[in-house]
């Protein structure tokens, strides 16, 4: 015969985002640790090599931090005024940066003063890198020139002044020796090979540029400006493949994970969006404080520093998982006990008796089976409230089987504050207020005789009558506003339009109600 | 092995029922509203009747019978003597105390005991109700076999057990509470150490040695226990219930088998809609579940839970109610909507999603909608992806909040798990109206949405209105597009009686009939279209195609009852032996459910072949020793039969397939030696093997409309009754008639023919 079927509870989809691989990966960050800077931080950099320190560049200093120190190993001061882009060489043992001055300083990781330096822009240098022969730099400056330089004789090689603006970003490539990208901001992103005297391609990117970046196998260029982050493929011939628009405020900084299955791009709206690059989709987002200037990702995503404009550096390190210390092991039976007669094939002549299996009822399912009303409700009121779905499945059960008002009377103070409390708590999120609010009802007509006699009843009874009316009142303002917008639609519309509006409407109007009971 | 029935025709038939023979019957005269035995007197039995022969009054009596020992087949029983007076009708209200001493029968707040010895009434009355508001009204009693006690059943759930009954005051009772409703029956175990009781709550409650606290339960039997019984070796239980089923208990109370006909249950709110897998009639079943009822085999092949909660059996409690249920043309997916309604205001609906799952061989929960409308659901409808296999499938929901509704399976899989779910793509509405009906064209291009007086047709790519028509004022009730040939045609019907058809490619109305439409059906394998309409009384049919105003069908008077629901379900096999005027059935048949819950379908079939595999006549003759000369008459008999009336039975055998017809089964299995002659036998197999070409060529055909109406709570196919209905408007039955004599001479030349022929192989059999 038919078992006894268990009280079905609703399961709601979730709001918001779901949870995916990455926002478990991007989640399993330690808390962020805040260090503050003397100014903006323009720039952040992870030394290629082990242990992975990172420079910050800020104001007129450029700090060398490790991995979990908040406090700088070693300070570069020595710049007029405010320096820029300080990047690591390769082998992570120079450092060179740009200045407002119109000046190039390399240094040695382990040395104070500069090693050489390299004058000729005219204007701050925003934008510095090694090429990947490690033995020349390239120099952007807004003087609308891009220089190449040799590192030891400190003479330039080549100067670009294709760009009409600033040039306030460029990259290098890994792969190749002898190219490089400039994006300016004359919105255009242009890739130069050293070797010819022009550059080798233009890309229009629509916005003044912040950052440039290539993939590592060199096929793709990202470029950011704007609100845009664009994808441009090189080889053929600087087609536009994806065009993100994720931010509202101007993208200021780009970064790829380093797996380079995840691009990164920080903005002036405090966010920092993840997107895949196998789908350009975004899959996970950061908020920061303020306004993002620079992001930087350690080797193995071991860390993320962000850099914003009020000076203050953002360091989350990845959370590792411990080996909890096992605790010694219980004396247990041994395999054998459990296998007992288990393995046991039955023979030709055996009687085969099947052992029924045993439907493990929740407590209140069982408690509902032998009628037990208001035990059943006592029990999943008691479940600290942590699986409200549970306990509003009961009550509609009740409320099915008839016996609801049986089980919410006869309850003594505690009990029934118990029962009010879950009412304040629940009675206005949506999901559950059809039911909840008959509850309500219910409640008051039982207990209406005895109001009164107790102080602590009464004032939930008020506090709920408190929350009700808020309530109303925001559904109240949420038609006017659905009003408003109705009036809106109607006069956007044309004739096409009249029944996808109805649905348009009915989306917002959902959005709208989940932000306010939230 | 023999059994006693009676009925209300005031018989009393004697059966062997092993063999289903009836042995006697003896005729009372009266309406027989129970009837009992006792292993003592043989002779004798016992029936409740009425009073009055006419006044159909609340008074009845206990009579005794003597059956008079004559060896005639209908005997007359006048010899009645009055035992008790007034007591209830219900068999349940009388029983026969140990070995026949005494006879208790309850009515109202009454327990009369009649001793047969003493020849003396006891009565015991009881207040009606007490200070702890209980209900003493008596519905049914037991007596103990081996000791003087009697258990009774009262209105509010108590069972009384008494004794001591012989003395008018001493007599003692002790109460046992369990149930909380109307005990329905109750029985006493063989020996009598434990009492049986069942009710509303559909548990049987087996009390030990009469003691409040031994009692044990078979709980959740489905439906109210209507009766229950022992099996007098004591090793079963058979309860009975209101379903239409018949369980059968152990005595340690475990389920051994379950009996079960189509569910008749309370109102079918799902329709008529048949599984395209199964090919099986699905309709509600028991409360929250879908039935799957083949009905080539009157077997319910499962029952599918829906609604998926417990179902408290309580009276006057608002259960979750299936009020919609549709397949997609593979029947890949299942939707269902169930809703339970407390107050007018309070409105909990549901709509569920099934996919098919081929491994399990049967339907999972893919999606649950709550409240997919904000007011009743009207209909629902997938659309057909018939050609691309591929095409996502699409539902469609209306609802009376004035919106349709479009559904469509999506893949919300993320890189972790696979998985498809429905979501509303789509609303639509029309000026508020509450939509009433949707259905969508053959090829799923058009969806046509009803909006009170007004039909909306929508592309279904778009979801972009095309056209409305409104032709007739009134509320359309049903919506259908034509098929194949007839797609571009748009079927509605209204409530003030019109019957309207659009064409679609015009968008004009292409006729209307005065036709007040109950259920309009299309055919899903041809352009036929079935309408029930009802006048005053008795419901017509009428079957058209959608390009001819005229029907090509009519029935008049199918049944007295309203009909509810019909449908369509397609053969397994083409019917082509049907004759012309029943080709509208040959490809799928019709069946219809009316008001009373009766299944009711259309049979080309005549009433002859429909008997013989179901009919007890069958069992009778096999049953029968096969005597040479039992073999001999019966071919007599047929062959004069089959002179009688020749162009009837070549009737009969055209729908045979030939290898199945009784003569040329008896010339084979018969043995040689008993055989007779081979010319005598000649005329008979010639006249089998005929294939009766020549009867369509003359536009011959059975006039009979046989209706064999499956009555939902008869069980098997044995209580299938048969119903021969005259159709009163049609010449070619005279035609028929008058060809007759002619047709006999056509087949004589035949004949004649054909026996100049080699034969010689028929001895060689």
């Amino acid at each position: 015969m038919a078992s006894y079927k268990p009280v079905v509870v609703q399961s709601f989809p979730k709001l918001g985002e779901k949870i995916t691989q990455d926002t478990l990966y991007w989640k399993n960050y330690k808390t962020p640790v805040q260090i503050k800077e003397f100014g903006a931080v323009n720039k952040i950099d992870f030394s290629p090599i082990p242990p992975h320190n990172y420079a910050v560049t800020a104001s007129s200093r450029i700090h060398i931090y490790g991995r979990y120190s908040q406090e700088p190993i070693k300070t570069f001061s020595r710049f007029k005024d405010a320096a820029y882009c300080a990047t690591y060489r390769d082998d992570g043992k120079l450092l060179v940066a740009g200045s407002e001055e119109g000046v190039v300083r390399l240094f040695d990781i382990n040395g104070r003063a500069a090693l050489r330096q390299y004058d000729g822009h005219t204007k701050a240098v925003h934008v510095v890198d090694f090429l990947s022969d490690k033995y020349r730099i390239v120099s952007g400056a807004d003087d609308y020139t891009s220089k190449l330089w040799d590192i030891p004789s400190a003479t330039e090689i080549v100067s670009y002044s294709e760009h009409m603006d600033y040039v306030r970003c460029g990259c290098t490539s890994k792969l190749n020796t002898d190219l490089f990208v400039t994006g300016s901001y004359d919105h255009t992103v242009k890739v130069f090979d050293v070797r010819t005297e022009k550059s080798v391609m233009t890309v229009e990117h629509g916005q003044p540029v912040e950052s440039v970046l290539l993939f590592p196998s060199g096929g793709l260029l990202v470029s950011a400006g704007g609100r845009y982050v664009k994808i441009w493929d090189i080889l053929k011939g600087g087609q536009l493949l994806v065009s993100l628009k994720n931010h509202h405020k101007t993208v200021t900084c780009l970064c790829l994970s380093s797996s380079g299955q995840r691009l990164l791009s920080g903005s002036l709206d405090r966010h920092v969006k993840v997107y895949s690059t196998a789908s350009y989709k975004v899959v996970h987002s950061f908020d920061y404080a303020a306004s993002i200037l620079s992001l930087a990702l350690a080797p193995e995503d071991e860390t993320i520093v962000v850099g914003m404009t009020n000076g203050v550096l953002n360091v989350k390190n990845r959370k590792h998982e411990e080996s909890k210390e096992r605790l010694p092991k219980k004396k247990r039976p041994g395999y054998r006990t459990f296998v007992k007669g288990r393995n046991y094939m039955p023979k030709q002549e055996d009687f085969f008796v099947s052992k029924p299996v045993r439907s493990h009822l929740k407590k209140y399912d069982k408690l509902l089976k032998s009628f037990q009303v208001t035990k059943a409700l006592d029990v999943v009121l008691e479940a600290r409230n942590r699986t409200p779905e549970i306990t509003v499945a009961v009550m509609q059960e009740l409320n099915r089987r008839g016996t609801l008002q049986n089980a919410l009377a006869g309850r003594d103070e505690t009990q029934l504050s118990v029962l009010l409390a879950f009412l304040i708590r629940y009675v206005v999120e949506p999901r559950f207020a059809p039911m909840l609010i008959k509850v309500a009802e219910m409640i008051i007509d039982i207990y209406l005789p005895v109001v009164g006699q107790s102080a602590v009843i009464d004032k939930q009874f008020l506090r709920l009558q408190e929350i009700i009316e808020k309530e109303i009142d925001y559904q109240t303002e949420l038609l006017e506003v659905l009003g408003m917008m109705d009036a809106l639609f109607a006069t956007m519309t044309k004739k096409k339009a009249t029944s996808l509006e109805e649905n348009k409407t009915n989306g917002i109007l959902r959005v709208l109600e989940q932000a306010t009971s939230n | 092995m023999q059994l006693y029935s009676c009925s209300l025709d005031g018989t009393i038939k004697l059966w062997d029922f092993t063999d289903g023979i009836l042995i006697k019957t003896f005729l009372v005269g009266y309406k027989l509203l129970a009837f009992y035995t006792l292993a003592g007197s043989e002779d004798s039995v016992f029936i409740i009747i009425p009073k009055k022969i006419e006044d159909f009054l609340d008074w009845f009596q206990l009579v005794s019978v003597k059956l008079p020992k004559t060896p005639d087949q209908e005997v007359e029983a006048k010899e009645l003597s009055l035992i008790l007076d007034d007591i209830g009708q219900s068999p349940k209200c009388t029983a026969f105390g140990r070995e026949g001493e005494y006879v208790a029968s309850v009515r109202g707040l009454h327990l009369l005991v009649y001793f047969f010895k003493k020849k003396k009434v006891n009565r015991f009355p009881l207040s009606a109700t007490s200070r702890k508001g209980a209900n003493n009204y008596f519905t049914c009693v037991a007596c103990h076999p081996k000791e003087d006690c009697i258990a009774s059943g009262h209105k509010d759930g108590k069972i009384r057990l008494w004794r001591n009954f012989n003395h008018k005051r001493e007599y003692t009772f002790s109460t046992l509470h369990w149930h909380h409703d109307v005990v329905m029956d109750l029985a006493f175990s063989v020996e009598g150490t434990s009492l049986l009781s069942g009710g509303v709550e559909s548990v049987l409650v087996q009390w030990r040695d009469g003691s409040d606290y031994r009692k044990e339960f078979l709980p959740r039997l489905g439906s109210t226990i209507e009766h229950i019984s022992a099996s007098p070796d004591g090793t079963f239980y058979c309860t009975s219930h209101t379903e239409n089923k018949i369980t059968i208990i152990h005595s340690n109370l475990s389920v051994s088998a379950v009996i079960q006909g189509l569910v008749k249950g309370s109102d079918v709110k799902t329709g008529l809609v048949v599984d395209p897998r199964t090919k099986a009639l699905v309709l509600n079943g028991k409360p929250g579940h879908l039935q799957f009822y083949c009905l080539q085999t009157d077997k319910q092949l499962y029952n599918l839970d829906i609604v998926q909660q417990e179902y408290i059996h309580q009276i006057g409690l608002n259960q979750v109610d299936l009020v919609k249920a549709a397949f997609s043309a593979q029947g890949n997916w299942l939707a269902t909507v169930e809703q339970r309604e407390e107050k007018e205001t309070e409105l909990e609906l549901q709509m569920k999603l099934w996919n098919y799952d081929e491994q399990t061989q049967s339907f999972t929960l893919n999606t649950r909608i709550n409240m997919p409308h904000e007011d009743h659901v009207t209909a629902l409808c997938f659309r057909d992806t018939d050609e691309l296999e591929d095409g996502t499938p699409i539902l469609v929901t209306a609802g009376n909040d004035g919106r349709f509704k479009v559904w469509v399976l999506v893949n919300d899989s993320d890189s972790e798990k696979q998985s498809m779910g429905w979501s509303c793509d789509f609303v639509g509405s029309y000026h508020n109206y509450p939509a009433t009906n949707c259905c969508f064209s053959e090829d799923g291009s058009l969806l046509a949405v009803s909006f009170e007086e007004t039909v909306t047709v929508w592309n279904s790519d778009t979801w972009d209105l095309i056209c409305t028509f409104c032709h007739p004022p009134g509320r359309i009730q049903n919506l259908c597009f034509g098929r194949l040939s007839c797609s571009k045609y748009l079927l509605g019907t209204t409530d003030n009686g019109f019957l309207c058809c659009w064409n679609l490619l015009t968008c004009a109305l292409e006729w209307s009939a005065q036709l007040n439409v109950m259920v309009l059906q299309p055919d899903p394998l041809s352009e036929n279209i079935a309408a029930v309409s009802r006048l005053l009384e008795g419901s017509d049919l009428f079957v058209f195609k959608p390009n001819e105003p005229r029907p090509f069908y009519i029935q008049r008077n199918v049944c007295r009852e309203r009909v509810q629901w019909a449908v369509f379900i397609p053969r397994d096999v083409p019917d082509s032996t049907g004759s012309e005027k029943h080709q509208w059935l040959s490809r799928s048949q019709l069946y219809f459910l009316t008001e009373t819950q009766d299944l009711l379908t259309f049979s080309t079939k005549s009433a002859e072949e429909r008997l013989t595999p179901s009919s007890k006549q069958l069992a009778v003759e096999e049953s029968l020793p096969m005597t040479p000369f039992s073999l001999l008459l019966g071919k007599h008999r047929h062959q004069q039969r089959s002179k009688e009336n020749a162009d009837l039975d070549t009737a009969v055998v055209q729908s045979h397939l030939p290898q199945d017809s009784p003569a040329i089964k008896e010339l084979l299995h018969t043995p040689a030696h008993v055989l007779p002659s081979a010319s005598f036998l000649c005329s008979i197999f010639i006249n089998s093997m005929l294939i009766s070409k020549e009867n369509k060529s003359a536009g011959e055909v059975v006039d009979e409309v046989e209706m064999d109406s499956e009555k939902a709570e008869d069980e098997s196919d044995e209580d299938l009754e048969l119903t021969e209905m005259e159709q009163d408007i049609n010449p070619t039955e005279f035609l028929g008639e008058i060809t007759e004599t002619k047709l006999s001479k056509y087949q004589e030349k035949q004949l004649r023919k054909i026996r100049r022929r080699d034969y010689s192989w028929v001895a060689a059999l």
